[in-house]
This record gives C-alpha cells, sequence and structure tokens, in this order.
C-alpha cells in the first residue's frame, strides 16, 4: 500500500471534486504542489480548506478526478498531519511521540532516542514523562508538531494548528513550523488568520467556495490579488 | 422489625468471626463471577473493539442484537447453559454440569453481550475522536481497535464492573447449572434463595447485607476509577 | 504494546480461578434426592459418616421427586434418592435405573393457622380433614411440582372423593415451589398444607402455624434409593454409586438414619428389607 519514502512530490489534484451530499464542497480542484516553499491554503469559513488537506493527504478519497504523488496513485507513506485539535493519547508525552514512530515500523530502541530528540527539538524535554492530556493547548500542539516530525516526512500538513490558542502559544508554534520548514520539510498550512498568513506563507492558495481562486507567490497575493472574493477576503469584508 | 435488628446481629456476628462456611460460600461467589468477568473481556472487549471501529454491511443489526442480549434474563440462560452441558446434551461428556465450571460458562455467556455492548460504545465514541489523527499516523483499522482498547481503559475497566457486578447479583443461571450443592456450588445468592425457603430469613438477610455491601464496593471502585484517571491522565 | 502482555496475564488469571474453583481429584458421586431429606437435615447428618467410612463424597441436589428422576434420566446424577414409589417403579420400567431399594419412611402431617376456620384439629382421618376444608374453602398451599409431598396430596384429595381439579378455586394456591417456600407461603396467608414432618421441625418461620391432621397410615410416606441405569448412561459411576446405596440400606446406614432426630424426635424410620 505504501509509497515508499522520497516519492511523494509533485503533489498534483486534477480536476479533483469532493462531494458527499450531492453538490460539491470541492469543486475541480486542479493543482500542483512542489517541495521547498511554505504554503498556505487561506479562504474564509467554509470555503472547503479543511477537506482540500484531507484530500491532498489522502485522508478521504475524491468524488472525482485524480490525485497523484509523483505520478503514482498510491499514497505515500513520508506524510504526516496535525490537526486543529491535538489527538493524545492517555499517556506520558514521550510515548505519545515514541507511538507514531512504532507504527512506523522504527525498532525500540532507536524509538525512544528518536522520539527524545524530537521533543528536544520542540522544547517540551522537561514534559517527557508528563501525561500527555494535562498539557497546556500550546503544549499539547507542540507535542503533536513533534510526534509528527520524529517521522521525518517529506510533507506536513496542518489544519488551522492555532486556531485553538491564545496568541503566545500561537507564536510558539508558529516558531516551530518554521523550524520544521528550514529541516527541509514540505509545509502545507490552512488558515483563516490573514496576519498568520503573511507571518508564515511564502505562497498562498486561495479557496472560495471550494474553487481556488489564486495561486500565487504570498508578495504577489496580498498586495494584488487578482479575484474580487480575494480582494474582499483580504480587506475582512468575507467572513 | 424484630427479625431485622435480629438478623443484623446475626450479620455482623458471622462477618466479625469470619464463619468458614460464610467464607467459603463468599470466596466462591467471588471466583465464579471474576472468572466470568475475565472470560467475558477476552471475548467481549476485541469484540466490541472490532465493532467500534470497524464499518461493514449488517453492523447496525448486530448493534442492536448485542445491545437485546444485554437484557438476557438469567434463568434462560441459566436453562441453555443446563441443556448444553447435561449428559444427555451436545457437551455431556466433559461431565460439566453441577460443577462451578459450569457456573463460569454460564455467568459468561450472561455478561459477555453487557462488555461487548459497552465497549463498543466506548470505542465507538474514541474512535470518532481519534480516527483521522489515527489514520494519518498510518494506523491499520485493527491497529487503531488495539489502540483504542488501551487508550479507553478506564472507561472499559468501569464496563468491566459492570458486568462483575451483574453476575455476582444473579441467581438464576447458578442455580440451574450448579445445583446448589453444599460446599460445591453454592453462592451467595443461591444460599440466600437456599436459606429464605428454609424459613431461617436472619441468615438469609445476613448474607444479603454482604451480598449488598459488595456490589457498592464494585461501584464505588468504579467511580473512584473514573475520577483518578481523569485527574492523572486527563 | 503492553496490551499483549496484559491479555495473556488476564487469561492466566482466569485459568488459575477456575481450577481453583473446581475441586481436585476426589471421588464423588451426585445424587439427585428432595428438598425434604435436605432441608430437615437428615443429609447433613448421615453424609458425614458415610463419607468418614468410604471416603466418597456425595453432592446432593436438591430438587423435588419429579426433577429428581428427570434428572436421573438425563443421566445428571449417579443415584436418585425419592419418595413416590410408583413414579419410583415407573422410573425402573422404563430402564432408567436399576436395583431400587427401600430406605425408610417418614410420615406427612397436616399443617393448619391455630384459628383452624374448617375445625380439623386433632382429628386423625386425613381424608374426612381434606373434604372439610374443601368443602369450607379454607386456603389451602400445595406444592404443585410434582414431588413426591404434591403426589401424596394429589393422592388424598382423590381417596377422599373429591376431584380437585373440578373443586379447586381462589381458596386452593398452586405455588409451584419446594416444602420450604410453600410453608412460607402457608404462613404468610394462615392456610392448610400438607408437608412432611422433617421440613415441618426443621422450620423456622411458622408464625400461626401448627400440626393439625397426623398419625394416619395413609400419610406414610417411603422412600427408595435407585442406581441410574450405567447401560442407559455410561458416565454413571456405578461402583461407588452402589457404595452408597449397600451403606444406606446396611445395618450401619439405617442406624444413622434412626438417629437422627430435631428436638429429640426422630423424623425418619428405617425400613430396608435385606
Amino acid at each position: 500500500m505504501s509509497n515508499g519514502r522520497g516519492s511523494v512530490f509533485p503533489l498534483v489534484l486534477e480536476r479533483v471534486c469532493f462531494s458527499p451530499k450531492g453538490f460539491p464542497i470541492v469543486d475541480r480542484v486542479s493543482l500542483a504542489i512542489d517541495a521547498g516553499v511554505r504554503t498556505v491554503i487561506l479562504g474564509a469559513n467554509g470555503a472547503g480548506k479543511s477537506l482540500l488537506m484531507r484530500l491532498m493527504h489522502g485522508l478521504l478519497s475524491p468524488t472525482s478526478g485524480r490525485i497523484t504523488w509523483c505520478g503514482r496513485e498510491e499514497r505515500p507513506d513520508a506524510q504526516a498531519m496535525v490537526f486543529q485539535r491535538p489527538v493524545l493519547l492517555r499517556t506520558s508525552a514521550l510515548r505519545n511521540v515514541a507511538y507514531g514512530l512504532q507504527l512506523a515500523g522504527v525498532p525500540r530502541g532507536e524509538r525512544m532516542e528518536r522520539a527524545l530528540d524530537a521533543l528536544k527539538r520542540v522544547e517540551l524535554s522537561h514534559l517527557a514523562q508528563r501525561p500527555a492530556r494535562v498539557l497546556s493547548g500550546g503544549e499539547q500542539q507542540r507535542l503533536a508538531l513533534a510526534r509528527a516530525w520524529a517521522l521525518e516526512p517529506r510533507i506536513l500538513f496542518l489544519d488551522e494548528p492555532t486556531a485553538s490558542l491564545d496568541p503566545t502559544a500561537a507564536r510558539d508554534v508558529e516558531e516551530v513550523i518554521r523550524e520544521i520548514a528550514s529541516s527541509g520539510c514540505k509545509i502545507v498550512m490552512t488558515t483563516h488568520n490573514l496576519g498568520q498568513a503573511r507571518r508564515l506563507a511564502e505562497e498562498v492558495i486561495f479557496l472560495h467556495r471550494g474553487r481556488v481562486m489564486e495561486y500565487t507567490p504570498v508578495n504577489v497575493f496580498f498586495p494584488a490579488p487578482r479575484s474580487a472574493e480575494a480582494d474582499a477576503f483580504i480587506k475582512g469584508e468575507l467572513p | 422489625m424484630d427479625t431485622f435488628s435480629e438478623s443484623l446481629g446475626t450479620a455482623l456476628q458471622l462477618i466479625w468471626s469470619a464463619d468458614p462456611e460464610l467464607s467459603d460460600i463468599v470466596l466462591l461467589s467471588l471466583r465464579v463471577s471474576l472468572a466470568a468477568v475475565l472470560f467475558a473481556a477476552l471475548l467481549g472487549l476485541p469484540a466490541g473493539a472490532a465493532l467500534g471501529v470497524g464499518r461493514f454491511p449488517g453492523r447496525q443489526a448486530i448493534i442492536v442484537v448485542l445491545n437485546g442480549l444485554m437484557g438476557l434474563p438469567p434463568v434462560v440462560v441459566g436453562l441453555l447453559v443446563y441443556l448444553l452441558l447435561s449428559r444427555s446434551g451436545p457437551l455431556g461428556d466433559y461431565g460439566l454440569l453441577f460443577t462451578p465450571s459450569a457456573m463460569v460458562i454460564a455467568q459468561t455467556v450472561l455478561i459477555t453481550p453487557i462488555i461487548a455492548a459497552l465497549s463498543r460504545q466506548t470505542i465507538e465514541d474514541a474512535w470518532g475522536e481519534y480516527e483521522e489523527q489515527l489514520r494519518s499516523l498510518g494506523a491499520s483499522p485493527g491497529r487503531a481497535a488495539l489502540t483504542l482498547l488501551w487508550d479507553t481503559r478506564f472507561s472499559l475497566m468501569i464496563a468491566l464492573l459492570a458486568g462483575f457486578g451483574r453476575a455476582a447479583a444473579e441467581v438464576g443461571a447458578v442455580l440451574i447449572v450448579g445445583g446448589n450443592i453444599a460446599g460445591v456450588t453454592r453462592v451467595m445468592t443461591t444460599t440466600i434463595a437456599l436459606e429464605t425457603s428454609k424459613g431461617d430469613l436472619p441468615l438469609a438477610l445476613a448474607l444479603g447485607f454482604i451480598l449488598v455491601g459488595l456490589i457498592i464496593a464494585v461501584n464505588a471502585a468504579a467511580q473512584l476509577t473514573r475520577q483518578w484517571a481523569l485527574r492523572h491522565y486527563g | 504494546m503492553n496490551s499483549i502482555r496484559g491479555t495473556l496475564l488476564a487469561c492466566l488469571a482466569g485459568l488459575t480461578l477456575i481450577s481453583s474453583a473446581a475441586p481436585g481429584e476426589e471421588e464423588f458421586i451426585v445424587v439427585a434426592s428432595t428438598t425434604s431429606t435436605e432441608q430437615s437435615g437428615l443429609f447433613g447428618h448421615i453424609l458425614p459418616i458415610f463419607v468418614k467410612e468410604t471416603g466418597i463424597k456425595v453432592r446432593v441436589i436438591a430438587q423435588g421427586t419429579g426433577q429428581a428422576l428427570d434428572t436421573g434420566r438425563r443421566g445428571d446424577a449417579d443415584v436418585v434418592f425419592v419418595h413416590d414409589k410408583a413414579k419410583e417403579e415407573q422410573f425402573v420400567a422404563d430402564g432408567f435405573g436399576i436395583g431400587r431399594r427401600d430406605v425408610m419412611y417418614n410420615d406427612f402431617v397436616l399443617i393448619g393457622p391455630k384459628a383452624d376456620p374448617a375445625k380439623v384439629a386433632g382429628g386423625k382421618d386425613i381424608t374426612e380433614a381434606l373434604k372439610k376444608i374443601s368443602a369450607a374453602k379454607a386456603p389451602f398451599v400445595s406444592r404443585g411440582d410434582k414431588s413426591g409431598t404434591h403426589s401424596a396430596e394429589l393422592r388424598l384429595w382423590k381417596e377422599g372423593g373429591i376431584d380437585i381439579e373440578q373443586a379447586k378455586g381462589p381458596w386452593y394456591k398452586d405455588t409451584g415451589s419446594g416444602m420450604g417456600p410453600a410453608l412460607n407461603t402457608a404462613a404468610s396467608l394462615n392456610a392448610y398444607i400438607l408437608a412432611d414432618r422433617g421440613t415441618w421441625l426443621s422450620f423456622k418461620n411458622r408464625r400461626d402455624l401448627v400440626v393439625v391432621v397426623e398419625g394416619d397410615e395413609r400419610l406414610f410416606n417411603q422412600y427408595g434409593v435407585i442406581l441410574v441405569n450405567p447401560a442407559k448412561h455410561r458416565h454413571v459411576k456405578e461402583e461407588l454409586g452402589q457404595q452408597f446405596i449397600d451403606w444406606v440400606v446396611s445395618p450401619e446406614g439405617q442406624k444413622a438414619i434412626a438417629d437422627y432426630k430435631i428436638d429429640g424426635q426422630q423424623l425418619f424410620f428405617p425400613n430396608a428389607r435385606p
């Protein structure tokens, strides 16, 4: 079932529709995503960002259209996802990270080493033995990032990762995201927060009612949006 | 009310002196019901997890039947197991009828649906919360089911305690398949039934107090488990 | 994870519990008998003597005569020890049992409320008493459970010329229960009831009930012991079961039965013939 490591890019969507209830929530999306720059999917609530991300990650199958990774239809292993609310097991922070590695088939000794290393990178080493679920929101999200990072993915999807966090925690998480990006992992992130998009994005995909309106570098998108919807969004008129 | 205070006195005396016959009866009750819970867990937890995580045609029908089986009358279970284990029945060669093993089998049959149904609900709720993340991490449905069984262990513990309570409190099944033989298959509930029928009400009430005390202790354990888990694991 | 280890530990624990609950390799027989022999305390008295002498443990299932014979038919007991000669002989004739022996007899007594609405107290004729009860429509509790006592009761109604199926009404309570529970019911309802003397003597919840009629020869109640036919059920412990039967009809066994007394009164009268 796996596509092995390294065979993720280009991630190509060809006229992908997702219509679980008859009408398309993701509507004829065609995209080609390459390694490298940090990509942010921007759009109003209900634009279909979360669903698009799940389609890209392979959690959902399109109703019509095709998704390929490096030309192959099999979903590759070397990817990970972090959700808006971190889903953690009822065990220690360290074991949560180790669990992800265990699923990936990493042998026991190496598992613990890599888990500890991941915790160090997100500055949670001092909480390694703490039950994951009693950590603060920001700490939990950083833990989720550590778990994903430890898997050494080629691409990391993030679905509104800071939407439930206070500003300080959000900044901490953004910092970690930047570090992950610098370590060579492709970042694809959704947000409806314009400020965050400005801070993190290197390129922007703007989604409106399930359709891709724009796909441009960040220094083109914000000053000179091509569509009326994007313009309205940036000005804060769309919700 | 004379009988009541008289029996209270008798009860406390019996418990205080750890009367040997009484102790044997209580110990047998515990052994039978605990063994039943263990076997019911071995059968019911995987079944519940499979139903909670799996999606296949007929699943809803199975869940409805399983929930219905929670209300199986103990006497009916007793009758069915009796017919199975009788020398004239299909499993007669094993000579299990009128032994504690038969009682364990009957109680296991009785409480497996309870444990399966309750664990199914727990796992299904947890799956709703965990599904996307676990699939994202690459867990197969089987692997996910095992992970959820471990992660929801405190709620499952409470389901097991519920099963134990039901087993310890029932009389119909163990009476029929055990035969209430003195020193061999006599448990708290069947002894209460026997002593009451002999008109020896103080002794029956004494055992009743102990049994109710046990049930209360089991429920208290469930409550404390819930609170402790919440505080320590979130 | 730890889950696999935990599961194996659970299996081990379960098996340990089961094996410690199940008895070891001791010799034992299963005797299907009636509630009167068990609840009167007779078995509690004579069985320890038998165990001491032979080392064979006896597991007694106390049911009504009808149910005990049924248990024997199914092969779930090794020996049957009941009190309904007609049914016992049928049991043997049908091939389910062999070697029936008379063991002992006890008697039934008619129990009734002190207030005695049907005016039968002190009488010596049981059928007369039953006729009066039926005529007065006084509350009467019946075992209704195919037991030896129930059979005797039905026989006595018939001997008194009463067709109980026709005569019965709300005054006749068919409880379908053992002797003890039936006595409990009679005590609560202040009703008449036919009981075996043994259970009556050890019954503790008498309230306003007393013996109203006794001593009529027709109230005598014969007990018999039968070995379940090993030809029908090869599991039957023929040798051990026969040892039990032989002991019960032997001088020692018969003496043990005669020695059993409640408040100085002998309950069961041994009458085994060699």
